[in-house]
């Protein structure tokens, strides 16, 4: 593999559920890429398709209902949409780690730490049991877990609910991956916990270099420690840029809805601004851009086709028709017919 | 612990005093007497009789010599059977009924909880199907009716397994199949449900982002936290079962405790009526104790010595 070549590359991901009421297109072509040592930040609202993504990765989609339809997903070159399931096994939890969003269910009630912790690193490495142990107390000092001797000890209800995060990112790293994908891991706590938590992150990344995808629908929880930010709305990325391209200039209508939402410091006194509407309906999604029916900005066009990919910058890509000159003549073919 | 034990076995005595008390009121007012039915014996032999039995003292003080004798453990003679104590016939129907009902208890647990995993594990596919169907035949089938149909298909029609009795092991099969398929449909229906609850849970999630083997997220993640609620029932099922052995017991004419059980009561046999169902009470809270212990040990959140309100 190139040193230069991204970690992962996502392309036009696909995934869908069938229920009773009709097929769910929950991810319509995603694509993106994430780099060596670098946190991507994955936001959008709820429901649109973030956790599926996540999940796609580590190919856990129920199956049934859940498919992915159409895809690849290159992990350091390799196409996971096509291994095994055994071959997958050796990769989950040693190359590619998940941390979930609620860490008072994401630890089983019935087992102690210490065995949750190494069974992970019992599996794959085949570990003695007193190495195991020593290494379990060695990341939950990482990830900062007092008395971790006797900690081990214990049950997940003998833990704040702060500590059982801790716990299960340690879970996620015991391994060492190489990328670690944490799906909302912050919203369940309380507002100090999660900076601490979000400081860790950070504190493990210098330390590892480990490469995180960070799924989250607060913006205000990614502007410290994301890289780059892709923004996601009714199963598609409507934009991407690294973080100053976001957050200072944010192109698509959706992107600066999310932001006018976002309690800001600098802007402190500006009144919070939610978008109105709801997003689309996935049974059947609009052929045009998925946002029409709620952008301010929306033209004819965007009705029509769904808006192509604008590069803003070498940085920074965006999905709307007012960002692409190709939308005027296009215009005009539809008026055309 | 060590309080909570004590604790514990306060009520279980407690508990033990009133069905005590509970059999002794009931036996004494019931009409009859063990002496008018049968013999044609004349006054004086009767008094005699009653005297040597005590049933011609009051009842406060039958009732405290009662208690006393239970007290050092001696349930007394057995009246329709003279030369017999009640101990003589506990200790020869008692581990009959013990085998049996302890076969029962571990067939119906495995085979149950074997049904519930594979029925969850293929949820709306035909194994589920087939072990639902068994489960709710199994429980809507009364054992008594269940036992004739197997004496007379397996047994009669079939020459397969022994009719009756308690010779040797193929002699278990039938009455264990009886006597377990009802607890065992419970148990498949419960394991089943809480099996499939339990699947969706994120810690299941966790396990498998792990990478852990199917097998380790099933019986080490899974399966422990799907018991629970099987355990819980475990009392009521042992309740049923201890009871179905009476009945299936004299179906398949076993020489346990439910045979001498049955008699006593259609001689009257004062001493032997109570000292079974002391027995069997005492017996019964014990395994209810055991049951409580394991939970605790299954659920680390339930800790059997903490105090009430912690
Ligand atoms: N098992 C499933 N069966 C049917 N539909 C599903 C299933 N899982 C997800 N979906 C659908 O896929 C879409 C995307 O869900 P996803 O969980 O990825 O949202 P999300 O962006 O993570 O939202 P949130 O912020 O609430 O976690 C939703 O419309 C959801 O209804
Ligand atoms: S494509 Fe049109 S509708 Fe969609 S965001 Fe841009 S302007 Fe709005
Ligand atoms: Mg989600």
């Amino acid at each position: 593999m190139n040193k230069d070549e991204p970690i992962l590359k996502v392309n036009n991901l696909h995934v869908t559920f069938s229920t009773y009421g009709g097929t769910v297109q929950a991810v319509r072509g995603v694509d993106f890429h994430l780099n060596k040592g670098e946190t991507l930040a994955i936001v959008g609202e709820s429901g649109c398709g973030k956790s599926v993504t996540s999940n796609a990765i580590m190919r856990l989609i129920p199956d049934p209902p859940g498919k992915i339809t159409a895809g690849n997903i290159y992990f350091k070159g390799v196409d996971l949409t096509k291994l095994s399931e055994k071959k997958m096994r050796a990769i989950r939890g040693v190359d590619i780690s998940m941390i979930f969003q609620d860490p008072m269910t994401a630890l089983n009630p019935t087992l102690t730490i210490g065995t949750q912790l190494t069974e992970g690193l019992r599996q794959h490495q085949k570990v003695s049991k007193e190495k195991a142990i020593e290494k379990a107390i060695d990341i939950m000092e990482v990830v900062g877990i007092p008395n971790p001797k006797e900690r081990l000890k214990q049950y997940p209800h003998q833990f704040s609910g702060g500590m059982r995060q801790r716990i299960v990112i340690a879970m996620a790293l015991i391994c060492e991956p190489e990328l670690l994908i944490a799906d909302e891991p912050t919203t369940a706590l309380d507002v100090t916990i999660q900076a601490q938590i979000l400081e860790l992150f950070e504190t493990i990344q210098k330390a590892t270099g480990v490469s995180i995808i960070l799924i989250t629908h607060d913006l205000g929880v990614v502007a410290k420690i994301a890289d780059r930010i892709a923004v996601m709305y009714a199963g598609k990325i409507i934009e991407t840029g690294n973080n100053r391209d976001i957050f200072y200039q944010p192109q698509h209508p959706y992107t600066k809805g999310l932001l006018n939402s976002v309690p800001r410091l600098d802007l402190a006194g500006e009144k919070l601004e939610p978008i109105e509407g709801t997003p689309p309906d996935l049974f059947s999604p609009p052929k045009g851009c998925p946002f029409a029916a709620r952008c301010p900005y929306v033209m004819e066009v965007c009705n029509k086709v769904f808006p192509v990919q604008t590069e803003y910058t070498d940085s920074h890509h965006v999905n709307c028709w007012l960002q692409d000159e190709r939308a005027k003549s296009l215009l005009a073919t539809i008026a055309n017919e | 612990m060590l309080r909570y034990t004590l604790k514990r076995l306060l009520v279980m005595l407690i508990t033990l005093w009133i069905i005590i008390t509970l059999t002794f009121v009931l036996m004494v007012s019931i009409p009859g007497s063990p002496f008018n039915s049968e013999q044609s014996s004349n006054e004086t032999v009767q008094a005699n009789l009653e005297k040597h039995y005590n049933l011609d003292k009051p009842y406060v003080v039958q009732y405290l010599l009662y208690i006393k004798s239970l007290a050092t453990f001696d349930f007394g003679p057995s009246i329709s059977q003279p030369n017999q104590t009640v101990n003589d016939l506990l200790g020869r129907g008692f581990p009959i009924s013990f085998e049996l009902g302890i076969v029962t208890i571990i067939v119906a647990v495995i085979s149950g909880i074997i049904l519930g995993i594979l029925a969850a594990l293929r949820h709306n596919g035909i194994i589920d199907y087939i072990a639902m169907g068994i489960a709710v035949l199994g429980i809507s089938i009364p054992n008594f009716i269940l036992a004739t149909l197997l004496i007379q298909k397996l047994a009669v029609d079939w020459e397969l397994l022994p009719v009756a009795t308690w010779a040797g092991p193929e002699y278990m099969v039938l009455p264990v199949i009886a006597l377990a398929t009802g607890p065992m449909a419970i148990i498949a229906r419960l394991t089943r449900s809480t099996m499939l609850d339990v699947l969706t849970q994120d810690y299941i999630k966790m396990a498998r982002a792990k990478g852990l083997s199917p097998w380790k997220i099933i019986f080490k993640h899974a399966l422990r936290n799907a018991l629970m609620p099987v355990v819980t029932i475990m009392g009521t099922l042992l309740a049923g079962i201890l009871t179905g052995t009476f009945v299936i017991e004299k179906i398949f004419a076993i020489p346990g405790m439910g045979k001498y059980f049955v008699e006593s009561i259609n001689h009257r046999d004062y001493p032997v009526i109570m000292g079974t169902t002391v027995f069997y009470s005492a017996f019964l809270i014990i395994m209810l104790f055991l049951v409580d212990i394991v939970y605790g040990l299954l659920d680390p959140r339930i800790k059997v010595h903490q105090k009430d309100g912690e």
